[in-house]
């Protein structure tokens, strides 16, 4: 019976359920369109995870994680558009706006499919580790550092925008064909890539629930709650941030990897500040301090997402910021704390009756 | 070995001067207790000397100087201390917060792994503390006495050599204080204290050795019957009091 009972075997099992759901249920029970868009809303998923470590348990409000997921995204499609061209053939929007003859000198490793695939995590990482030093060495904190989070995200997407010819410009990186040989309008390919996709999801929770566990988890909530306190310690708290912040930025960039394959695009409107916010307010609703309801926020807000955009254009936007507001202000842990709160009320609920004897007698 | 040796500190804030020039030697296995009326500069000198303000002078602890170093470092070469209000890990139980505590010098595979157990020297300051039988409540829900207890707790598995308490007892019952002065004569006999303190009765029963500081400067040092025999103090004291009753009669006419 303590063996069903621990957290570890109730972890253990919720796994399992997870498995089930996303490798047998959905592919029976989705239509193929369907699938991709599960496929899709994984992905946001996945940048969820990274978010609940580094805003839920470290305090770090990431608002711009379209930074890290545009450089995984666009490393992997750089070198799918180079494989699709072909040997010695340019990426076809070179062709129609470049003058350039042959590929940028930058594009070129990314020719290398082990150089592009690494890419897509270490990249992330790298700008994630250099911009992190110098933030939390610093001592930015905050709204501070939510705000220069977001502007980079601003100032990645303008970027990418003013470099047509290279980058494509605004239309981004489209109409991507092949992903390492397999053809993507094949619907068996595409279950594939869904697979990956949910394979790399419950892997990086594993990995992330055995972070939030570790002492290094327990270290970051103290960092996050008491961050002078933890400097008395004798830690630096810089340090023990910056390896939430790096680990976020790496599975926001494996996401967007994953997202190019799915989709079958990456562009500016992708990764630049608003859908740097959706990616936060998923895990808001669900409940940022907690694994399961980061995850399963991200894809609710995803799927309403496009479930609403389609009836109401206009109205999602704001239905959507409303909904931000109203989770933070209103249900901080989101609904992963709903069960503790009703659990907490019963719990009083039925104290009360004891004590008021207790006072009578008084 | 050589205790904390402070020499011609001077802190200074926008042209106030809070610490104008203390010399201060507290020998290894003392137990100091530094009074003065507020603003005399006692929790300056605290900070000053682990890292939170820059300072002039010197402080050296066994010999190693710490001013210019930052606040993490210092905290490392053994030195630790509580704040006036009890500043614990709320929402992380009395084990984790003196985990914690115990773990500054831990290699990477270390944090990366999960806890397993009580380590030896957390359970140790478990039992020197009394929060035994709370170790796996959160530390929010405890009484304000047991945090300051607890924040000692994690000022032992630290194992600091030099341990500066700010106010620990304010807000304690007597039993409290009791246990808390008992507690800090314990510890002493290894290690060396300082307390900062108003409680005057706790300072009569506890202190080893003490130093009056006003206006930024040393007043006047040594036992408590030395101290308390001195003119000077008595006359900063009564003279505060006189001068903190017309301050009264002032806001009163305001």
């Amino acid at each position: 019976m303590n063996l069903l009972k621990g957290p570890s075997a109730r972890a253990a099992a919720g796994f399992a359920g997870a498995a089930v759901v996303l490798f047998a249920i959905a592919p029976l029970a989705l239509s193929d369109f369907r699938l991709g868009l599960l496929a899709k809303y994984l992905c946001v998923a996945i940048v969820a995870v990274g978010i609940c470590l580094a805003w839920g348990r470290g305090g770090l409000l990431t608002l711009g994680q379209g930074v890290f997921f545009g450089l995984g995204g666009y490393a992997m499609a750089m070198h799918l558009k180079i494989a699709d061209a072909g040997p010695g053939n340019l990426p076809d929007f070179m062709q129609l706006y470049g003058t350039a003859t042959e590929l940028p000198w930058w594009w070129k490793p990314f020719a290398n499919p082990l150089f592009a695939l690494a890419a897509t995590v270490l990249l992330p990482m790298a700008v994630a580790a250099l911009l992190g030093s110098f933030i939390f060495r610093r001592r930015v904190k905050g709204a501070y550092f939510a705000i220069l989070s977001q502007a980079l995200a601003a100032a990645f997407a303008i970027w990418l925008i003013g470099q047509q010819a290279t980058t494509g410009g605004t239309n981004g990186l489209t109409d991507i064909q092949g992903f390492f040989g397999y053809a993507l309008d094949d619907p068996v390919n595409q279950r594939m890539v869904y697979f990956v996709i949910a394979a790399v999801l419950l892997l990086l929770m594993a990995l992330a629930r055995q972070l939030i566990q570790s002492r290094y988890g327990e270290l970051l909530v103290a960092v996050r709650d008491s961050e002078e306190r933890v400097r008395f310690l004798g830690y630096d708290p810089a340090n023990v941030k910056l390896v939430a912040y790096v680990v976020a930025a790496g599975m926001a960039g494996l996401a967007g990897a994953l997202f190019v394959p799915a989709v079958g695009i990456i562009s500016p409107a992708l990764i630049g500040i608003v859908p740097s916010i959706e990616f936060v307010i998923g895990a808001a609703v669900g409940g940022r301090a907690s694994l399961v309801g980061a995850v399963l926020g991200a894809i609710a807000v995803a799927w309403a997402k496009t479930a609403l955009s389609e009836e109401f254009p206009a109205a999602w936007t704001y239905f959507q910021g409303l909904l931000f507001i109203v989770a933070l202000a209103f249900l901080p842990g989101g609904l992963a704390s709903l069960a503790g709160i009703v659990r907490r009320r019963r719990a009083a609920a039925e104290k009360k009756p004891a004590v008021i004897p207790v006072g009578e007698a008084a | 070995m050589s205790g904390l040796e402070i020499r011609r500190l001077r802190v200074t804030f926008d042209g106030f001067t809070a610490v104008d020039g203390v010399d201060l030697d507290v020998r290894p296995g003392d137990l100091r207790f530094l009074i003065g009326p507020n603003g005399a500069g006692k929790t300056t000198l605290v900070d000053a000397v682990t890292g939170l303000v820059k300072a002039e002078g010197s402080a050296r602890f066994g010999g190693e100087e710490l001013l210019g170093r930052s606040v993490h470092r210092i905290a490392r070469s053994g030195i630790g201390r509580t704040f006036q209000t009890a500043t614990v890990f709320e929402e992380l139980t009395v084990l984790q917060n003196l985990d914690i505590a115990a773990g500054a010098g831990r290699g990477v595979w270390t944090m990366l792994r999960r806890r397993k157990g009580v380590p030896e020297p957390v359970a140790r300051a478990l039992e020197t503390v009394g929060l035994t039988e709370l170790a796996d409540s959160p530390a929010g829900t405890l009484a304000h006495g047991q945090k300051q207890w607890l924040e000692i707790g994690m000022l032992l598995v630290q194992d600091v050599r030099l341990l500066l308490l700010d106010e620990p007892v304010a807000g304690m019952s007597h039993d409290e204080r009791q246990a808390t002065g008992e507690l800090l004569q314990r510890i002493s006999e290894e290690r060396t204290v300082v307390v900062i303190e108003h409680d005057m009765d706790f300072m009569r029963s506890f202190a080893r050795s003490v130093s009056v500081l006003h206006a930024g400067k040393v007043l006047s040092e040594g036992t408590v019957a030395e101290v308390q025999a001195d003119p000077k103090v008595q006359e900063v004291y009564l003279g505060h009091a006189a001068a903190e009753a017309t301050a009264d009669v002032a806001v009163q006419e305001a």
